[in-house]
């Protein structure tokens, strides 16, 4: 006996669900920052940007991981107001359950003193973090 | 290459990333099959599939082996590599569905088995369609959750 409802309302929510995840990879959001909250030099281990600073969270054997790496630390070079920081999630979960960081890559945009304007989950555009970048003051 | 993306203490093994793709694409169409006619032996043996791209590796299984010897060569010559763990685990977490599914299916839970099949599908589409690595996805929360 052939029943084809459960196979249609799988591949209808599973499309969706892809359809929304594909377009919400790489935006930044700021939805999630916590209002306060500040990362400083000490918390994060190296010294902010003079204006903005990105930093990635980051897990072992993440290939997405290593494409973000690849564009943010490349985009910061000329840029001598802003710094990439990069962090590996697994040894810094105090940080990462303050954070409520549920993937990896995820890369926080924060200003010079420390605060949180937006996050991105999955790799950005280059677009999108040009844009992110230009509205921090 | 920053020391975090590259911790030496695994010994790592890089497969075409292409290849978990189209074994998704075939694990999709097996599922879907089981969950149409809801055969058990469709799941059982996509379960084993699964049981072998858990414990061996995804480029071992029957259609890893179908990639490699039919579609790989008609490829680009420049694969774009992949580490093989987050794949395996993406296996291994279809082999839970599938055993869950087939316990129920065995023990005529058919609802039991329609959810886990379900579910295993959707995560093999996801990752046929967009590209959607589960493993990633969990990976974080997992250790999250296992180091309370």
């Amino acid at each position: 006996m052939k029943t084809y409802l459960p196979l249609v309302i799988v591949l209808v929510l599973a499309t969706a669900y892809g359809i929304w995840w594909k377009r919400s990879r790489g935006a930044i959001r700021s939805t999630k920052a916590i209002p306060g909250h500040r990362l400083t030099e000490a918390v994060l281990g190296e010294p902010l940007g003079s204006r903005a600073t990105m930093v990635q969270f980051s897990s072992a054997f993440c290939a997405p991981c290593r494409a973000t790496h690849a564009l943010l630390s490349q985009m910061v070079v000329p840029m001598a107001d802003v710094k990439h920081i990069h962090l590996d999630a697994e040894s810094h979960l105090e940080l990462v359950r303050e954070l409520d960081i549920r993937s990896t890559p995820t890369t926080l945009f924060i200003n010079k003193d420390g605060i949180e304007v937006g996050r991105a989950a999955g790799t950005p555009k280059r677009e999108q973090v040009l844009a992110a970048l230009a509205a921090i003051r | 290459m920053s020391e975090i993306l590259e911790k030496p203490e695994v010994q790592k093994i890089y497969i075409d990333a292409r290849g978990p793709r189209f074994s998704a694409s075939i694990t999709t169409l097996v599922l879907a099959l089981a969950l149409v006619t809801q055969n058990k032996w469709v799941l059982v043996a996509q379960g084993l599939v699964f049981l072998i791209g858990a414990t061996r590796g995804p480029q071992f299984t029957p259609y890893g082996l179908l990639f490699k010897k039919f579609i790989k060569p008609r490829l680009k010559k420049e694969a774009p590599t992949e580490d093989v763990r987050p794949p395996k685990f993406a296996q291994a977490v279809g082999f839970g569905f599938a055993l869950v599914g087939a316990i129920g299916a065995f023990s005529g839970a058919t609802t039991v088995f329609t959810v886990a099949v379900g579910f295993a599908l959707a995560a093999a589409f996801l990752n046929a369609a967009f590209n959607y690595c589960l493993g990633c996805e969990m990976y974080l929360l997992i250790v999250r959750f296992k180091t309370k």
